[in-house]
């Protein structure tokens, strides 16, 4: 009996008890990390898990259920108990629930992978991290970590409408970071991102980031900061890097145009959103330089796929364009809501978890600058990069932002590092202040982003680059 | 076969598999029943049966941990064989500080069956009483309630199983665009209220037109339980974890008077042992303001020289406390309201943030309800803040004004975790920020 069987086994079952829709995701899926900490592996963890989950849809209510059990007569109790949980749902019972039209296909799909990075050798992959981890320790870092995750994933997707899908998504990614710790305070440098890089890629992702070549770096700037001077407070001309921009998009923009954040279905947990649909097409939300995208066909970036968790195919739309808000991310039911015509950015994270609308790749279309020449033509401004921490209201709208290090730039000259630099603003105001953006274009991976109850932990793709925004507010002091 | 049996025969095999080993196992079955609310409807009602299974091995200085959860004798084979064939070639683990020994269970797990068995149409009915309370006002939220079996077994004798239940309903009501909120959780369902619930959150809602904005400024507040659930879920988090104690990442100092003498708190777990197989007991960690104890999981306690408390998580982050709470005080909210001449009462925080771990500097923004409180009386809605708050400043020493009479358990993120948190009338609080920016 194939996974496909299993599948249909569910589907069959939740349409006989009832369901006038039903979906079934087998999945199996891989999981490997190790975190390594000032030269010894501290943790190493290799995850295997596989199941089955069914949504059934019984008049506007949906029902689902779950069970790691694959096997034919257990597919059919899923199905019939996703049915009867949906059933139940009628007891506080709401709006009629339609599904946007979505190609129903047969179809195969494959991230790219030129190294299986679970074939990897175990040793090799330590050896990567406690070489990395010690280097930093011998540059001054008090605690110097590393980490890789390694997650491998197969799909067999199908439908009452027909669809039937396979896909195998691979994705890896690794990071360093450094923690100098002084008499009151921590500082932490992070590379190549606060929580690493990642992508739907191979084991040859962790290889091009040279982890080693960037540890003595970061240990020595993580005890510098200890002694650099305090970011200024005030308001002032704020360059970012690329890094740092991939957060802001995931955060003020990526989250405010989730179309179940702005219909209200995530607002007890997660909160809503500032945008009103009625303003779609017409709303500006940043300047003419700002180009959002929602794209899961960008090669190797975490967020990309062949089919979403209802069986819709990848596709590029705009979410801004020249400034103004023109989409969102959206899943068949709430687009069928909301009017729109277009679902695709359905994900879950397990077999065990109800799919839900999740970012893709959302990310910025490239500018016409290079960072050096947006330090070259600021005055007076502060330039920050790689994360530190994150904070943001449940409209999307007034966020706090920290940063690892700052640097002065005076006179169009990057002069010298800053610490605890934050900075804090008002989402539409903030990009409407973007007057110049970097071309330098780098696809950041976020394997973090949680949301949903029980929480699910999305991979999100963020295509972003240097940019440059005028008059923010930096240096909030706890 | 149950989770014992499940444990007990991947031991066999894996003792088997690898003379001379240490080796543990945990198998964990759950249930969980979910039935999400929004715009006043059930929108999503999930329930899964999952059953998983974790086997750690150390052999020859090299540690590995697989999970599975693939419970057929196929997949449980499968499991030992992966351990095996990983363990060899793991890199090394000086730092292994040894299996648990045995020791019998100092807690047992408190199951009520009606909670256990509850149905879609039993948490649904908690739905309805929320969103009928709530008097035509926009509703959102959730309940869930959830089992859990689990089992440890390790090859130097531990030998422990335990069940447990979880119960929450979690709301709000929406007015204008205005929020209100209640929390609840309990390891039974029957002490939901959902009428309650949803009439405490509708009134917060209503009470919150036409707010004022304020400017940033150190304020004098009263923080409500679920506000101060999140300075619990922080403190478990970053402060009393050993690990980040003995890297010096965190302020928490044992012996010393770190908390204004009108804190104490306490982990009260709800499951009586954890995945190292450490039975686990309720653990003071500040008692009358002084810092008493850290929670250990086996190589924090092996570094200390002292004995794990039960609370092992994962390697690389450390001891894990889900089940914080304060100690009640004595006095109500409305007490602490009169005795404020300018202040702010808050109802919760959100989306917090560390921007230091070891000064426990935060920022984040209030959410559900804040109001300005003047001479002694609660006399407007106040627009939401941001604040940036060292959290061990704002409990210090002379800083804690009041504890609330009523310590109310309120759900966290993690199945079985809860915070046990009154109100907390506090003489500082930094906002630094307003809706405006």
């Amino acid at each position: 009996m194939s996974f496909f069987d299993v599948a249909e086994a569910a589907v069959a079952a939740a349409l006989d008890a009832g369901a006038r829709y039903a979906d079934a995701r087998v999945m199996h899926k891989r999981y490997e990390s190790m975190e390594a900490r000032n030269g010894e592996v501290e943790e190493l963890n290799s995850d295997e898990s596989a199941g089955i989950g069914v949504r059934a849809l019984v008049g506007s209510s949906w029902g689902f259920y779950a069970v790691p059990d694959l096997s034919d007569s257990a597919a059919r109790l899923a199905g019939a108990r996703a049915t009867a949980i949906a059933k139940a749902s009628a007891r506080v019972a709401g709006p009629g629930v339609d599904l946007v039209p979505t190609t129903v296909n047969t179809a195969t799909w494959a991230s790219e992978c030129r190294i299986d990075p679970l074939a990897v050798p175990l040793s090799d992959k330590g050896d990567l991290l406690t070489h990395a981890t010690k280097t930093m320790v011998e540059h001054g870092a008090d605690q110097a970590t590393g980490v890789y995750q390694i997650w491998d994933t197969r799909k067999w997707f199908v439908s009452s409408e027909g669809h039937r899908i396979d896909q195998h998504v691979r994705e890896c990614g690794a990071g360093i970071q450094a923690t100098a710790i002084g008499e009151g305070e921590t500082q932490v440098r992070s590379y190549p991102a606060a929580r690493g890089q990642y992508g739907t890629r191979g084991w040859e992702l962790v290889q091009g980031l040279d982890l080693l070549a960037h540890a003595p770096r970061l240990a020595e700037e993580s005890r510098e900061l200890l002694t650099a001077p305090l970011c200024p407070s005030g308001e002032t001309a704020l360059i970012l890097g690329g890094e740092q921009l991939f957060l802001q998009i995931h955060e003020s923009v990526g989250h405010a145009i989730e179309l179940d954040r702005i219909l209200g279905w995530e607002a007890a947990f997660a909160g809503t959103s500032w945008l009103d649909l009625s303003q779609l097409g017409s709303l500006r939300y940043g300047s003419e330089l700002m180009n959002i995208t929602i794209d899961p066909t960008l090669p190797g970036a975490l967020g990309s796929f062949g089919f979403d968790d209802e069986g819709t195919p990848a596709a590029k739309r705009y979410a801004v364009k020249d400034g103004i808000w023109v989409g969102v991310l959206a899943g068949r039911d709430s687009a069928a809501l909301a009017g729109l015509d277009y679902g695709g950015s359905v994900r879950a994270d397990g077999w065990a978890r109800l799919p839900m609308v999740r970012m893709t790749n959302v990310g910025l279309e490239p500018g016409p600058h290079t960072l050096e020449q947006i330090i070259a033509e600021t005055d007076d401004g502060v330039f920050m990069e790689h994360n530190r921490s994150w904070s943001i209201d449940d409209k999307r709208l007034n966020f706090q932002f920290g940063c690892e290090i700052a640097y002065e730039v005076k006179n169009g000259k990057k002069g010298r590092m800053l610490r605890n630099p934050t900075y804090t603003g008002i989402g539409p105001k903030f990009w409407q202040s973007m007057d110049m953006l970097s071309s330098e274009i780098e696809y950041w991976g976020t394997p973090n982003c949680g949301k949903g109850q029980p929480t699910q932990v999305g991979h999100t793709g963020h295509p972003s680059a240097p940019a440059r925004f005028r008059n923010v507010r930096v240096g909030v002091r706890a | 076969m149950n989770v014992s049996q499940t444990a007990e025969q991947v031991l066999d095999l894996a003792v088997r598999a690898l003379p001379g080993a240490e080796v543990d196992v945990t198998a964990d079955a759950v249930h969980r029943g979910l039935t999400r609310f929004a715009n006043s409807r059930i929108h999503q009602n999930v329930a899964e049966d999952t059953v998983s299974v974790r086997l750690r091995a150390h052999l020859d200085g090299r540690t590995v941990t697989t999970t599975t959860t693939l419970t057929s004798p196929e997949g449980l084979t499968s499991l030992v064989s992966r351990t095996a064939a990983a363990v060899r070639s793991a890199p090394r683990d000086p730092g292994w500080p040894g299996l648990a020994p045995a020791a019998p269970l100092v807690l047992s797990g408190v199951v009520d069956e009606a909670t256990r068995d509850a149905s879609p149409d039993d948490r649904a009915a908690r739905v309805r009483d929320f969103v009928d309370a709530a008097g035509g006002l926009e509703t959102a939220g959730y309940c869930q309630t959830g089992h859990w079996s689990g089992a440890y077994r390790n090859s130097a004798g531990q030998a422990l199983a335990a069940q447990a239940t979880t119960a929450e309903l979690d709301g709000i009501a929406r007015d204008a665009g205005a929020d209100g909120v209640a929390r609840r959780s309990s390891v039974r369902l029957s002490d939901l209220d959902g009428a309650a619930q949803g009439a405490r959150a509708a009134a917060k809602a209503r009470s919150q037109a036409d707010p004022v904005e304020l400017p940033p400024d150190r304020y004098e507040v009263i923080l409500e339980p679920e506000a101060v659930a999140d300075l619990l879920t922080n403190f478990a988090l970053f402060g009393f974890n050993a690990k980040a104690v003995q890297e010096r990442r965190s302020f928490a100092e044992v012996g010393a008077a770190q908390f204004d003498e009108a804190i104490s708190l306490y982990d009260e777990p709800r499951e009586p042992f954890d995945g190292e197989g450490t039975p686990r007991t309720r653990l003071a960690l500040v008692e009358k303001g002084v810092t008493t104890a850290l929670a250990h999981d086996r190589r924090t306690a092996a570094v200390a020289g002292a004995a794990s408390t039960g609370h092992g998580g994962s390697a690389a982050w450390g001891p894990i406390l889900n089940n914080l709470g304060f100690a009640p005080g004595a006095g109500s909210t409305e007490e602490m309201i009169s005795r404020i001449k300018r202040g702010l009462l808050i109802t919760d925080l959100w989306y917090t943030r560390v921007l230091d771990p070891r000064t426990l500097a935060l920022t984040g923004l209030t959410r559900n309800g804040v109001w300005l409180i003047e001479g002694g009386e609660v006399t407007r809605p106040v627009r939401n803040m941001r604040f940036t708050q060292l959290y061990p400043q704002a409990l210090g020493p002379g800083a804690v004004l009041g504890v609330g009479a009523e310590a109310v358990p309120q759900p966290s993120r993690v199945f079985l975790g809860a915070w046990t948190a009154p109100a907390l009338h506090l003489a500082s609080w930094n906002i630094t920020g307003n809706a405006s920016g």
